[in-house]
């Protein structure tokens, strides 16, 4: 009952939250929606132990499959969002092939490799990709109405309900998979995984649907970028953002399932609302950096640690509260 | 033909010399420290700005800027080691995200003080050695050349035959061991990077006449010299050298013959290669992962 209660003031408070915000940050809850669902799913990926470096990339790839699905197939965008995530899927099994017989920083590496070549392989071919200019002019979601509410979705405040709707279901497919068997032996393929190759887990098979699962989502994020922007171009998926999505699943910490989710929150707001809000435009990257030096020097293990020590002290304040009624 | 073949050829010496810089100074980090240092293309490009600032503003002669950016960025080197790489020693993934925090703060403290448009840069020398009519090789690319080759020898010398050289070796192969040998794992990765943000420094301001000199330029680089230690073998300094050779023959041949982006793509796709056939590298031995 509790737990109802506090799921629908959240829900109420993700709703009402928009009409609160200047038109440029309901722009920038758009963007926070789709990159948590980035995140998220690249915390998928972490669970195997591998971190990849073409995890924006496969996002991407999600974006073009989607853009070119509506815009040379005339399929209807929300089919298309799908079937951009599940192009991603596929892809990522193919990249699987050779990437996972790399571990460590050698996936890391290789897995920037493969995402830089796919990258320029969208600059360099003009058709169908666009070239550098990339793909203009994408199909929007086409508006509709539902009586008490017209979506149109050239606003943001329509965009932010829609994407925010997918990124909830996709969270919590996200999170019904992590708690699986399937999810525990994604933990067993990282901390024992010659145990877990005794106990006949194939590892390889296991990484490989990690990886296709978070690129997947990766992928339908991608859509859901590229059918609002309306235009994308491979600089818009290149190494840099990369490193964003990196620092807030490290600066969040991918410990618990928040992590992440956490870190791109608190950083976004950090650098798009209270850095603009206070001018210092110019020196925003360097404020920036600054706070991810300091971050990962005082907070090696993430904010969700210090979430999870606020929990354990009012746990303990609790328990001795009850010692002291007894 | 042969001209064009001979041209492309010394247009590809001068690449491998830079490249072998900036990649020798990352994999020396890489061996000693452990972490990867994304800041090098950071590194090299605040040498490329020491030179706009001492050369072009303040009209020093050029050697004596080149003599004094490597100082420069070398000291920057041991502020990194000192504030960043030393607290997050056994964090391997936290050193990566400080060095990319730190790229961050070198690339905005550019564009606050020089702006983020193309530095203009007067040549150092006009002069010009013609082989033939065709194949001419520019005096301040020679420069590069030679450089690169002084500063790597002096740099095998220091590692082979002085007892720095040795400890830095030894610290690279077991810092435990080497520290129990009475080795002060501070004082190597003090010195080595220095040598490593020096290298990549005195890289950055010897090319800065030669090349597009912005905030970004340091981008690019990062991913070449990635490519190349990967393919050499991760904290190898022989195969980055090697490596960085064949990667300037093989980027600058398909450069000059299909096109940049052919060429890049070309590059990745090597290296991916080397990673599925053997990936400890062409140098690397399988116990350093």
């Amino acid at each position: 009952m509790r737990n109802l209660l506090i799921f629908l003031a959240g829900a109420a408070a993700l709703i009402a939250l928009p009409h609160f915000l200047s038109f440029s940050q309901q722009e920038i809850l758009v963007f926070l929606t789709i990159n948590v669902l980035l995140v998220s799913s690249y915390r998928l990926l972490t669970l195997t132990g591998e971190w990849s470096l073409g995890h924006v990339v496969i996002m991407g790839v999600g974006a073009y499959a989607s853009a070119l699905f509506t815009k040379e197939l005339g399929i209807f965008v929300p089919v298309s969002i799908l079937l951009g995530g599940i192009t991603a899927a596929l892809l990522a099994v193919l990249l699987s092939f050779p990437l996972f017989r790399m571990k460590g920083f050698y996936f890391l590496i290789g897995s920037f490799a493969a995402g830089e070549i796919i990258r320029l392989l969208w600059k360099r071919f003009r058709d169908p990709f666009g070239g550098p200019k990339g793909i203009k002019g994408i199909d929007p979601m086409p508006d509709f109405s539902i009586g008490i509410y017209d979506f149109d979705f050239f606003e943001p405040v329509s965009y932010y309900y829609l994407s925010g709707a997918v990124v909830v279901v996709c969270l919590w497919i996200l999170w019904r998979i992590e708690r699986s068997p399937v999810g525990l032996t994604f933990h067993a393929v990282h901390w024992q995984d010659k145990l877990a190759e005794a106990s006949g887990v194939n590892l390889r098979a296991y990484r490989t649907l990690a990886f296709a699962i978070a690129s997947g989502f990766a992928g339908i994020s991608g859509a859901l970028l590229a059918h609002y922007v309306g235009t994308i171009n491979p600089n818009s998926f290149d190494v840099e953002v990369m490193v964003f999505v990196l620092t807030w699943a490290i600066v969040g910490g991918t410990g618990t399932f928040y992590g992440p989710i956490l870190g791109c929150i608190v950083l976004t707001v950090i650098n798009e609302i209270v850095l603009r809000e206070l001018g210092f435009e110019q020196m925003r990257p360097l404020i920036y950096g600054a706070i991810m030096i300091l971050s990962i020097l005082f907070m090696p293990k993430g904010l969700e640690s210090v979430v999870q020590k606020l929990i354990s002290r009012r746990a303990t304040d609790g328990a001795t509260g009850q010692e002291a009624k007894t | 033909m042969l001209d064009l073949l001979a041209q492309t050829g010394l247009n590809a010496v001068y690449a491998a010399s830079y490249i072998s810089l900036i990649a020798v100074g990352l994999v020396l980090i890489f061996g000693v420290m452990g972490v990867v240092n994304f800041a090098h293309g950071e590194l090299y490009m605040a040498g490329a700005y020491a030179v706009v600032l001492l050369y072009t503003d303040f009209q020093i002669p050029f050697f004596l800027a080149v003599a004094v950016g490597m100082m420069f960025v070398g000291c920057l080197g041991l502020a990194m080691e000192r504030a960043l790489f030393r607290p997050l020693r056994d964090n391997p993934l936290g050193g990566l995200v400080a060095s990319i925090g730190f790229l961050m703060i070198l690339q905005s403290l550019a564009v606050m003080g020089f702006g983020v448009r193309m530095e203009h840069i007067p040549p150092v020398t006009q002069h010009v050695i013609e082989f033939s009519e065709r194949v001419r090789l520019p005096l301040s690319r020679l420069f590069v050349i030679v450089a690169a080759v002084v500063l790597l020898s002096a740099l095998w010398i220091f590692l082979k035959k002085t007892r720095f050289g040795w400890a830095l070796r030894a610290a690279a192969q077991d810092p435990e061991a080497a520290a129990l040998q009475g080795i002060s794992i501070n004082q190597t990765a003090r010195i080595a990077m220095f040598i490593g943000a020096g290298l990549a420094g005195i890289a950055g301001a010897m090319t800065a006449p030669l090349v597009s000199v912005n905030p970004h330029m340091g981008h690019s680089v990062i991913v070449t010299a990635f490519i190349v230690i990967i393919v050499g073998g991760v904290g190898s300094l022989e195969g980055a050298i090697v490596a960085s050779v064949a990667y300037a023959f093989v980027h600058t041949f398909v450069t000059t013959f299909f096109d940049g982006v052919i060429a890049d793509i070309t590059g990745l796709s090597l290296m991916l290669l080397v990673l599925i056939v053997k990936p400890t590298g062409l140098f690397g031995s399988a116990d350093r992962a």
